[in-house]
Protein backbone atom coordinates (compact mmCIF):
# COMPACT_ATOMS: atom_id res chain seq x y z
CA UNK A 1 0.00 0.00 0.00
CA UNK A 2 1.50 3.33 -0.95
CA UNK A 3 1.35 6.06 1.56
CA UNK A 4 -0.07 9.28 0.15
CA UNK A 5 1.08 11.45 3.03
CA UNK A 6 4.86 11.17 2.76
CA UNK A 7 7.21 13.57 1.02
CA UNK A 8 4.77 16.44 1.19
CA UNK A 9 6.18 19.91 0.88
CA UNK A 10 5.82 22.03 3.99
CA UNK A 11 3.52 24.38 2.06
CA UNK A 12 1.13 21.46 1.59
CA UNK A 13 1.34 20.58 5.27
CA UNK A 14 0.43 24.12 6.27
CA UNK A 15 -2.50 24.06 3.87
CA UNK A 16 -4.17 21.59 6.29
CA UNK A 17 -4.07 24.18 9.06
CA UNK A 18 -6.51 26.94 9.90
CA UNK A 19 -5.25 30.50 10.12
CA UNK A 20 -6.81 33.89 10.61
CA UNK A 21 -4.19 36.16 9.09
CA UNK A 22 -4.04 39.72 10.42
CA UNK A 23 -3.46 41.32 7.02
CA UNK A 24 -0.89 44.09 6.98
CA UNK A 25 0.08 43.48 10.62
CA UNK A 26 2.73 40.73 10.66
CA UNK A 27 3.59 39.66 14.21
CA UNK A 28 7.23 38.98 13.33
CA UNK A 29 9.62 41.34 11.56
CA UNK A 30 13.21 40.85 10.43
CA UNK A 31 15.53 43.80 10.99
CA UNK A 32 17.06 45.04 7.72
CA UNK A 33 20.56 43.65 7.34
CA UNK A 34 23.37 43.27 4.83
CA UNK A 35 24.32 39.72 5.75
CA UNK A 36 22.42 37.40 8.09
CA UNK A 37 24.07 36.03 11.24
CA UNK A 38 24.47 32.26 11.62
CA UNK A 39 21.31 32.02 13.75
CA UNK A 40 19.23 34.13 11.36
CA UNK A 41 20.45 32.10 8.42
CA UNK A 42 19.62 28.88 10.30
CA UNK A 43 15.97 29.95 10.46
CA UNK A 44 15.67 29.28 6.73
CA UNK A 45 16.12 25.61 7.67
CA UNK A 46 14.93 25.37 11.27
CA UNK A 47 11.60 27.26 11.15
CA UNK A 48 9.04 24.44 11.07
CA UNK A 49 6.70 26.49 8.86
CA UNK A 50 9.49 27.57 6.50
CA UNK A 51 8.50 31.20 7.00
CA UNK A 52 12.07 32.40 6.49
CA UNK A 53 13.67 32.48 3.06
CA UNK A 54 16.76 33.94 1.46
CA UNK A 55 16.22 36.64 -1.17
CA UNK A 56 18.44 37.30 -4.22
CA UNK A 57 20.76 39.50 -2.17
CA UNK A 58 21.41 36.79 0.40
CA UNK A 59 19.26 38.48 3.04
CA UNK A 60 16.68 36.66 5.14
CA UNK A 61 13.05 37.61 4.64
CA UNK A 62 9.94 36.45 6.47
CA UNK A 63 6.40 35.73 5.39
CA UNK A 64 4.67 35.00 8.67
CA UNK A 65 1.28 33.87 7.29
CA UNK A 66 1.97 30.16 7.92
CA UNK A 67 3.57 30.74 11.33
CA UNK A 68 2.54 28.24 14.01
CA UNK A 69 3.74 30.61 16.77
CA UNK A 70 6.18 28.07 18.20
CA UNK A 71 8.73 30.73 19.15
CA UNK A 72 11.86 28.99 17.83
CA UNK A 73 12.97 32.06 15.88
CA UNK A 74 12.44 34.22 18.94
CA UNK A 75 14.72 31.96 21.00
CA UNK A 76 17.42 32.21 18.33
CA UNK A 77 17.20 35.80 17.14
CA UNK A 78 15.28 38.10 19.49
CA UNK A 79 18.08 38.75 21.98
CA UNK A 80 20.38 39.93 19.19
CA UNK A 81 17.66 42.25 17.90
CA UNK A 82 17.61 40.62 14.47
CA UNK A 83 13.94 39.88 14.73
CA UNK A 84 11.03 41.48 16.54
CA UNK A 85 8.52 38.93 17.80
CA UNK A 86 5.07 39.42 19.24
CA UNK A 87 1.98 37.30 19.59
CA UNK A 88 -0.63 38.07 16.93
CA UNK A 89 -3.55 40.18 18.11
CA UNK A 90 -6.14 38.24 20.08
CA UNK A 91 -8.03 35.77 17.88
CA UNK A 92 -5.59 36.04 14.95
CA UNK A 93 -2.88 33.64 13.83
CA UNK A 94 -2.91 29.87 13.83
CA UNK A 95 -6.05 28.11 15.10
CA UNK A 96 -5.29 24.49 15.93
CA UNK A 97 -8.25 22.17 15.40
CA UNK A 98 -6.51 19.33 17.22
CA UNK A 99 -3.29 20.71 18.68
CA UNK B 1 -13.91 47.86 29.28
CA UNK B 2 -13.64 45.89 32.52
CA UNK B 3 -13.96 48.14 35.54
CA UNK B 4 -14.33 45.43 38.15
CA UNK B 5 -11.36 44.36 40.21
CA UNK B 6 -10.57 40.68 40.49
CA UNK B 7 -9.01 38.50 43.15
CA UNK B 8 -6.88 36.90 40.46
CA UNK B 9 -6.15 37.21 36.76
CA UNK B 10 -4.95 34.06 35.03
CA UNK B 11 -3.07 34.57 31.77
CA UNK B 12 -3.54 31.62 29.46
CA UNK B 13 -6.06 28.78 29.14
CA UNK B 14 -3.76 25.79 28.84
CA UNK B 15 -3.34 23.03 31.39
CA UNK B 16 -1.73 25.13 34.13
CA UNK B 17 -3.98 28.16 33.63
CA UNK B 18 -7.15 26.08 33.61
CA UNK B 19 -6.06 24.20 36.73
CA UNK B 20 -5.31 27.47 38.54
CA UNK B 21 -8.50 29.23 37.40
CA UNK B 22 -10.68 26.22 38.24
CA UNK B 23 -9.17 25.76 41.70
CA UNK B 24 -9.50 29.42 42.65
CA UNK B 25 -12.99 29.88 41.18
CA UNK B 26 -14.21 26.70 42.92
CA UNK B 27 -13.13 28.20 46.21
CA UNK B 28 -15.15 31.34 45.54
CA UNK B 29 -12.41 33.67 44.35
CA UNK B 30 -13.31 36.18 41.69
CA UNK B 31 -11.22 35.04 38.73
CA UNK B 32 -10.66 36.48 35.27
CA UNK B 33 -8.90 34.26 32.75
CA UNK B 34 -7.50 35.76 29.54
CA UNK B 35 -6.71 33.67 26.45
CA UNK B 36 -5.30 34.98 23.19
CA UNK B 37 -6.75 32.19 21.02
CA UNK B 38 -10.19 32.21 19.43
CA UNK B 39 -11.14 29.40 21.81
CA UNK B 40 -9.24 27.70 24.64
CA UNK B 41 -6.90 25.18 23.05
CA UNK B 42 -6.58 26.92 19.71
CA UNK B 43 -2.94 27.82 20.45
CA UNK B 44 -2.06 24.74 22.45
CA UNK B 45 -0.09 21.75 21.20
CA UNK B 46 0.79 18.54 23.00
CA UNK B 47 1.52 14.89 22.03
CA UNK B 48 -0.69 14.18 23.97
CA UNK B 49 -0.80 11.87 26.99
CA UNK B 50 -2.78 13.00 30.02
CA UNK B 51 -2.18 11.50 33.45
CA UNK B 52 -5.38 10.88 35.36
CA UNK B 53 -4.08 11.18 38.90
CA UNK B 54 -3.15 14.86 38.54
CA UNK B 55 -6.47 15.78 36.97
CA UNK B 56 -8.40 13.77 39.57
CA UNK B 57 -6.93 16.00 42.25
CA UNK B 58 -8.57 18.95 40.50
CA UNK B 59 -11.73 17.49 38.91
CA UNK B 60 -12.38 14.06 40.50
CA UNK B 61 -15.27 13.20 38.16
CA UNK B 62 -13.51 14.26 34.94
CA UNK B 63 -14.12 10.85 33.33
CA UNK B 64 -17.87 11.61 33.19
CA UNK B 65 -17.61 14.10 30.37
CA UNK B 66 -13.99 14.89 29.44
CA UNK B 67 -13.10 14.14 25.81
CA UNK B 68 -10.64 11.27 26.30
CA UNK B 69 -9.31 9.33 23.32
CA UNK B 70 -7.84 5.99 24.49
CA UNK B 71 -6.59 4.66 27.82
CA UNK B 72 -3.11 3.22 27.49
CA UNK B 73 -2.56 -0.50 27.91
CA UNK B 74 0.71 -0.75 26.02
CA UNK B 75 3.89 1.29 25.84
CA UNK B 76 6.69 0.60 23.38
CA UNK B 77 10.11 2.12 23.90
CA UNK B 78 12.12 1.81 20.72
CA UNK B 79 15.75 2.34 19.81
CA UNK B 80 15.91 2.82 16.06
CA UNK B 81 18.55 2.81 13.38
CA UNK B 82 17.98 3.39 9.67
CA UNK B 83 16.35 0.02 9.00
CA UNK B 84 15.36 -1.42 12.36
CA UNK B 85 13.98 -0.92 15.81
CA UNK B 86 14.93 -2.72 19.02
CA UNK B 87 12.33 -2.36 21.68
CA UNK B 88 11.00 -2.91 25.14
CA UNK B 89 7.25 -3.35 25.08
CA UNK B 90 5.15 -3.33 28.18
CA UNK B 91 1.51 -4.29 27.97
CA UNK B 92 -0.66 -5.26 30.88
CA UNK B 93 -4.27 -6.20 31.41
CA UNK B 94 -3.89 -4.38 34.73
CA UNK B 95 -4.17 -1.11 32.77
CA UNK B 96 -7.75 -2.08 31.89
CA UNK B 97 -9.03 -0.75 35.20
CA UNK B 98 -12.16 1.10 36.23
CA UNK B 99 -10.21 4.32 36.54
CA UNK B 100 -7.34 4.08 34.03
CA UNK B 101 -4.07 5.87 34.76
CA UNK B 102 -3.17 7.38 31.39
CA UNK B 103 -5.15 8.56 28.39
CA UNK B 104 -4.35 10.00 25.01
CA UNK B 105 -6.15 13.28 24.43
CA UNK B 106 -6.53 15.87 21.67
CA UNK B 107 -5.68 19.17 23.25
CA UNK B 108 -7.96 21.52 21.33
CA UNK B 109 -10.94 19.37 22.35
CA UNK B 110 -9.75 18.66 25.88
CA UNK B 111 -8.98 22.32 26.58
CA UNK B 112 -12.45 23.39 25.45
CA UNK B 113 -13.93 20.93 27.95
CA UNK B 114 -11.59 22.06 30.74
CA UNK B 115 -12.46 25.68 30.02
CA UNK B 116 -16.18 24.92 30.22
CA UNK B 117 -15.57 23.44 33.67
CA UNK B 118 -13.63 26.60 34.61
CA UNK B 119 -16.58 28.78 33.58
CA UNK B 120 -19.03 26.53 35.42
CA UNK B 121 -16.88 26.95 38.52
CA UNK B 122 -17.56 30.68 38.28
CA UNK B 123 -14.55 32.18 36.52
CA UNK B 124 -14.90 34.75 33.75
CA UNK B 125 -13.07 33.54 30.64
CA UNK B 126 -12.24 36.07 27.94
CA UNK B 127 -10.82 34.72 24.68
CA UNK B 128 -9.30 36.57 21.70
CA UNK B 129 -7.47 38.75 24.18
CA UNK B 130 -3.70 39.01 24.10
CA UNK B 131 -2.17 40.37 27.29
CA UNK B 132 0.44 42.91 26.24
CA UNK B 133 1.88 44.07 29.56
CA UNK B 134 1.93 43.63 33.29
CA UNK B 135 0.77 46.72 35.15
CA UNK B 136 2.78 47.62 38.26
CA UNK B 137 2.43 50.11 41.08
CA UNK B 138 5.20 52.58 41.96
CA UNK B 139 6.90 49.96 44.14
CA UNK B 140 7.03 47.44 41.28
CA UNK B 141 4.25 45.16 42.55
CA UNK B 142 2.20 43.62 39.75
CA UNK B 143 -1.35 44.93 40.15
CA UNK B 144 -2.96 44.03 36.84
CA UNK B 145 -2.56 43.61 33.10
CA UNK B 146 -2.93 45.58 29.90
CA UNK B 147 -4.44 43.85 26.85
CA UNK B 148 -4.84 44.48 23.13
CA UNK B 149 -8.52 45.22 23.67
CA UNK B 150 -9.69 48.80 24.08
CA UNK B 151 -10.49 49.96 27.57
CA UNK B 152 -7.26 50.05 29.52
CA UNK B 153 -5.84 48.01 32.33
CA UNK B 154 -7.62 45.33 34.35
CA UNK B 155 -6.70 45.02 38.03
CA UNK B 156 -6.35 42.09 40.41
CA UNK B 157 -4.69 41.21 43.72
CA UNK B 158 -2.54 38.62 42.00
CA UNK B 159 -1.64 37.64 38.43
CA UNK B 160 -1.05 33.97 37.58
CA UNK B 161 1.27 33.73 34.58
CA UNK B 162 0.22 30.56 32.77
CA UNK B 163 1.41 31.97 29.49
CA UNK B 164 3.13 28.88 28.12
CA UNK B 165 6.63 28.09 27.01
CA UNK B 166 7.25 31.35 25.13
CA UNK B 167 6.34 33.40 28.17
CA UNK B 168 6.62 36.83 26.58
CA UNK B 169 5.24 38.74 29.55
CA UNK B 170 7.55 37.19 32.10
CA UNK B 171 10.71 37.47 30.02
CA UNK B 172 9.96 41.01 28.83
CA UNK B 173 8.84 42.04 32.28
CA UNK B 174 12.18 40.92 33.73
CA UNK B 175 10.63 38.20 35.88
CA UNK B 176 12.76 35.48 34.30
CA UNK B 177 15.39 35.03 31.64
CA UNK B 178 14.80 34.17 28.03
CA UNK B 179 15.00 30.43 27.25
CA UNK B 180 18.29 29.38 25.68
CA UNK B 181 18.44 27.14 22.57
CA UNK B 182 20.09 24.38 24.65
CA UNK B 183 17.22 24.33 27.14
CA UNK B 184 14.32 23.96 24.75
CA UNK B 185 13.22 21.41 22.16
CA UNK B 186 11.24 22.07 19.00
CA UNK B 187 8.71 19.35 18.25
CA UNK B 188 6.62 18.93 15.11
CA UNK B 189 3.60 16.69 14.85
CA UNK B 190 1.02 15.53 12.35
CA UNK B 191 -2.48 14.21 12.95
CA UNK B 192 -3.00 11.10 10.82
CA UNK B 193 -6.61 10.01 10.53
CA UNK B 194 -7.54 6.36 10.07
CA UNK B 195 -10.73 4.38 10.69
CA UNK B 196 -11.08 3.18 14.29
CA UNK B 197 -10.99 -0.51 13.30
CA UNK B 198 -7.76 -0.03 11.32
CA UNK B 199 -6.06 1.44 14.39
CA UNK B 200 -7.37 -1.41 16.52
CA UNK B 201 -6.05 -4.03 14.08
CA UNK B 202 -2.65 -2.43 13.58
CA UNK B 203 -1.93 -1.98 17.28
CA UNK B 204 -3.77 -5.01 18.63
CA UNK B 205 -6.14 -3.01 20.80
CA UNK B 206 -9.91 -3.04 21.23
CA UNK B 207 -12.55 -0.62 22.47
CA UNK B 208 -10.90 2.37 24.06
CA UNK B 209 -7.55 0.65 24.62
CA UNK B 210 -4.54 2.50 23.28
CA UNK B 211 -0.87 2.04 22.53
CA UNK B 212 2.03 4.49 22.41
CA UNK B 213 5.47 4.26 20.89
CA UNK B 214 8.35 6.48 21.93
CA UNK B 215 11.61 6.19 20.05
CA UNK B 216 15.19 7.42 20.06
CA UNK B 217 17.98 6.69 17.64
CA UNK B 218 19.20 7.70 14.24
CA UNK B 219 15.77 9.20 13.53
CA UNK B 220 17.07 12.38 15.21
CA UNK B 221 20.12 12.57 12.90
CA UNK B 222 22.62 12.73 15.76
CA UNK B 223 20.67 15.37 17.68
CA UNK B 224 19.23 14.93 21.17
CA UNK B 225 15.65 14.05 20.29
CA UNK B 226 12.62 11.82 20.62
CA UNK B 227 10.05 10.47 18.18
CA UNK B 228 6.56 9.54 19.28
CA UNK B 229 3.44 7.84 17.98
CA UNK B 230 0.25 7.99 20.06
CA UNK B 231 -3.00 6.27 19.15
CA UNK B 232 -6.17 8.31 19.46
CA UNK B 233 -9.68 7.02 18.76
CA UNK B 234 -9.66 7.73 15.04
CA UNK B 235 -6.24 9.23 14.54
CA UNK B 236 -2.56 8.81 15.23
CA UNK B 237 -0.42 11.65 16.58
CA UNK B 238 3.02 11.25 15.04
CA UNK B 239 5.86 13.60 15.83
CA UNK B 240 9.49 14.21 16.59
CA UNK B 241 11.35 16.80 18.62
CA UNK B 242 15.00 17.80 19.08
CA UNK B 243 16.87 20.53 20.93
CA UNK B 244 16.74 23.90 19.18
CA UNK B 245 20.52 24.26 19.63
CA UNK B 246 21.04 20.98 17.75
CA UNK B 247 18.64 21.91 14.92
CA UNK B 248 20.54 25.17 14.55
CA UNK B 249 24.06 23.72 14.66
CA UNK B 250 23.16 21.04 12.11
CA UNK B 251 20.91 23.25 9.97
CA UNK B 252 18.29 20.49 10.02
CA UNK B 253 14.65 21.04 9.06
CA UNK B 254 12.11 19.60 11.48
CA UNK B 255 9.64 18.73 8.71
CA UNK B 256 12.34 16.76 6.86
CA UNK B 257 13.02 14.82 10.05
CA UNK B 258 9.29 14.11 10.44
CA UNK B 259 8.99 12.95 6.83
CA UNK B 260 11.97 10.64 7.30
CA UNK B 261 10.31 9.19 10.40
CA UNK B 262 7.09 8.63 8.45
CA UNK B 263 9.05 6.75 5.81
CA UNK B 264 10.96 4.58 8.28
CA UNK B 265 10.17 0.90 7.57
CA UNK B 266 9.03 0.42 11.18
CA UNK B 267 6.62 3.39 11.13
CA UNK B 268 5.39 3.51 7.55
CA UNK B 269 3.08 0.47 7.74
CA UNK B 270 1.48 1.84 10.93
CA UNK B 271 0.27 5.03 9.24
CA UNK B 272 -0.28 3.68 5.72
CA UNK B 273 -3.36 5.10 4.04
CA UNK B 274 -3.92 7.82 6.61
CA UNK B 275 -5.24 11.29 5.92
CA UNK B 276 -3.25 14.12 7.52
CA UNK B 277 -5.49 16.85 8.87
CA UNK B 278 -3.07 19.05 10.78
CA UNK B 279 0.60 19.91 11.10
CA UNK B 280 1.67 21.56 14.34
CA UNK B 281 4.86 22.78 15.98
CA UNK B 282 5.62 23.68 19.56
CA UNK B 283 8.50 24.30 21.94
CA UNK B 284 9.09 22.08 24.97
CA UNK B 285 11.14 23.27 27.96
CA UNK B 286 13.98 20.78 28.48
CA UNK B 287 16.26 22.55 30.94
CA UNK B 288 14.92 20.61 33.92
CA UNK B 289 15.57 21.45 37.56
CA UNK B 290 18.45 23.82 36.92
CA UNK B 291 16.36 25.91 34.53
CA UNK B 292 13.45 26.56 36.92
CA UNK B 293 13.18 30.35 37.18
CA UNK B 294 11.98 32.57 40.02
CA UNK B 295 8.44 31.26 40.60
CA UNK B 296 6.82 34.10 42.54
CA UNK B 297 7.10 37.81 43.27
CA UNK B 298 5.10 40.80 44.43
CA UNK B 299 1.66 40.24 42.96
CA UNK B 300 2.54 37.33 40.65
CA UNK B 301 3.26 33.62 40.34
CA UNK B 302 4.32 31.63 37.27
CA UNK B 303 3.13 28.07 36.52
CA UNK B 304 3.42 25.32 33.89
CA UNK B 305 5.62 25.53 30.81
CA UNK B 306 6.27 29.23 31.45
CA UNK B 307 8.02 28.08 34.63
CA UNK B 308 9.83 25.38 32.59
CA UNK B 309 8.22 22.65 34.69
CA UNK B 310 8.70 19.74 32.32
CA UNK B 311 10.18 16.30 32.96
CA UNK B 312 12.00 15.54 29.72
CA UNK B 313 13.14 12.07 30.79
CA UNK B 314 9.63 10.81 31.49
CA UNK B 315 8.05 12.99 28.82
CA UNK B 316 5.72 14.51 31.40
CA UNK B 317 4.65 18.11 31.05
CA UNK B 318 0.92 18.65 31.29
CA UNK B 319 0.69 16.89 34.65
CA UNK B 320 3.40 19.14 36.06
CA UNK B 321 1.54 22.08 34.51
CA UNK B 322 -1.79 21.09 36.05
CA UNK B 323 -0.23 20.40 39.42
CA UNK B 324 1.73 23.66 39.54
CA UNK B 325 -1.44 25.55 38.56
CA UNK B 326 -3.43 23.84 41.30
CA UNK B 327 -0.74 24.36 43.95
CA UNK B 328 -0.28 28.04 43.03
CA UNK B 329 -4.04 28.47 43.34
CA UNK B 330 -4.11 26.73 46.73
CA UNK B 331 -1.31 28.97 47.98
CA UNK B 332 -3.16 32.06 46.78
CA UNK B 333 -6.35 30.82 48.48
CA UNK B 334 -4.47 30.39 51.77
CA UNK B 335 -2.95 33.87 51.61
CA UNK B 336 -6.37 35.30 50.75
CA UNK B 337 -8.09 33.49 53.65
CA UNK B 338 -5.56 34.97 56.07
CA UNK B 339 -6.45 38.40 54.63
CA UNK B 340 -2.77 38.90 53.86
CA UNK B 341 -1.52 40.91 50.86
CA UNK B 342 -0.22 39.08 47.75
CA UNK B 343 3.39 40.04 48.41
CA UNK B 344 6.51 38.15 47.40
CA UNK B 345 6.99 37.05 51.01
CA UNK B 346 3.47 35.62 51.26
CA UNK B 347 3.44 34.04 47.80
CA UNK B 348 6.65 32.16 48.65
CA UNK B 349 4.17 29.64 50.07
CA UNK B 350 3.60 28.47 46.46
CA UNK B 351 7.26 27.48 46.07
CA UNK B 352 7.34 25.82 49.49
CA UNK B 353 4.32 23.71 48.54
CA UNK B 354 5.67 22.95 45.05
CA UNK B 355 9.05 21.85 46.46
CA UNK B 356 7.18 19.28 48.54
CA UNK B 357 5.30 17.90 45.53
CA UNK B 358 6.40 15.36 42.92
CA UNK B 359 6.89 18.24 40.48
CA UNK B 360 10.12 19.58 41.95
CA UNK B 361 11.21 16.27 43.49
CA UNK B 362 11.15 14.55 40.06
CA UNK B 363 12.93 17.41 38.33
CA UNK B 364 15.61 17.44 41.04
CA UNK B 365 16.19 13.69 40.57
CA UNK B 366 17.12 14.21 36.93
CA UNK B 367 18.89 17.54 37.34
CA UNK B 368 22.04 16.34 35.49
CA UNK B 369 20.31 14.50 32.64
CA UNK B 370 19.70 17.45 30.27
CA UNK B 371 23.41 18.34 30.15
CA UNK B 372 24.47 14.70 29.79
CA UNK B 373 22.17 14.04 26.84
CA UNK B 374 22.93 17.38 25.22
CA UNK B 375 26.71 16.92 25.45
CA UNK B 376 26.68 13.29 24.29
CA UNK B 377 23.94 13.35 21.67
CA UNK B 378 26.10 11.61 19.06
CA UNK B 379 26.76 8.62 21.32
CA UNK B 380 23.35 8.21 22.91
CA UNK B 381 21.25 8.92 19.82
CA UNK B 382 23.36 7.48 16.98
CA UNK B 383 26.30 5.26 18.05
CA UNK B 384 24.51 3.15 20.64
CA UNK B 385 21.31 2.67 18.61
CA UNK B 386 23.40 1.40 15.66
CA UNK B 387 25.38 -0.91 17.96
CA UNK B 388 22.19 -2.27 19.51
CA UNK B 389 20.74 -3.02 16.10
CA UNK B 390 23.95 -4.75 14.98
CA UNK B 391 24.09 -6.80 18.16
CA UNK B 392 20.45 -7.88 17.88
CA UNK B 393 20.79 -8.79 14.23
CA UNK B 394 24.03 -10.66 14.87
CA UNK B 395 22.30 -12.60 17.65
CA UNK B 396 19.24 -13.50 15.58
CA UNK B 397 20.65 -14.14 12.15
CA UNK B 398 21.60 -17.83 11.73
CA UNK B 399 24.41 -18.08 9.19
CA UNK B 400 26.81 -20.83 10.26
CA UNK B 401 29.07 -18.51 12.26
CA UNK B 402 29.93 -20.14 15.59
CA UNK B 403 28.13 -18.37 18.48
CA UNK B 404 31.39 -17.66 20.26
CA UNK B 405 32.61 -15.70 17.25
CA UNK B 406 29.32 -13.80 17.05
CA UNK B 407 29.64 -12.72 20.66
CA UNK B 408 33.24 -11.66 20.14
CA UNK B 409 32.20 -9.61 17.11
CA UNK B 410 29.50 -7.79 19.09
CA UNK B 411 31.87 -7.01 21.98
CA UNK B 412 34.52 -5.83 19.52
CA UNK B 413 32.00 -3.55 17.78
CA UNK B 414 31.11 -1.82 21.08
CA UNK B 415 34.77 -1.39 22.04
CA UNK B 416 35.71 -0.13 18.60
CA UNK B 417 32.92 2.44 18.64
CA UNK B 418 33.36 3.76 22.16
CA UNK B 419 36.57 2.14 23.65
CA UNK B 420 36.51 0.25 26.94
CA UNK B 421 36.99 3.44 28.92
CA UNK B 422 34.26 5.20 26.93
CA UNK B 423 31.75 2.42 27.59
CA UNK B 424 32.45 2.40 31.31
CA UNK B 425 32.38 6.18 31.57
CA UNK B 426 29.09 6.42 29.60
CA UNK B 427 27.52 3.83 31.92
CA UNK B 428 28.74 5.59 35.06
CA UNK B 429 27.68 9.04 33.88
CA UNK B 430 24.25 7.75 32.93
CA UNK B 431 23.85 5.97 36.26
CA UNK B 432 24.91 9.06 38.21
CA UNK B 433 22.58 11.36 36.32
CA UNK B 434 19.70 8.90 36.73
CA UNK B 435 20.19 8.44 40.44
Amino acid sequence: MTNPVTNLRVEDKLYQNRYLVDSGRPHIRVRPHEQPSANLLALTRVCPAKCYELNDKGQVEITADGCMECGTCRILCETSGEIEWNYPRGGFGVLFKFG
Amino acid sequence: MINEEFDAIVIGAGMSGNAAAYTMASDGLKVLQLERGEYPGSKNVQGAIMYANMLEKIIPDFRDDAPLERHLVEQRLWVMDESSHTGIHYRSEDFNEVKPNRYTIIRAQFDKWFSRRVREAGATVLCETTVTELVRDDKGKVIGVGTDRAGGAIYADVVVLAEGVCGLLGTRGGLRKMLTPEAVALAVKEMHFLPEEVIEQRFGVKGSEGCVIEAVGTISHGMAGLGFLYTNKESISLGIGCLVSDFTAKMESPYALLDALKNHPSIRPLIAGSEVKEYAAHLIPEGGYKAIPQLFGDGWVVVGDAAQLNNAIHREGSNLAMTSGRIAAEAIIQVKKRHDPMTKRNLALYKTMLDESFVVKDLRKYKDMPALLHNNAGNFFTTYPRLMSEAAQNFMRVDGTPKIEKEKATTAAFIKARSRLGLVSDAIRLALAWR
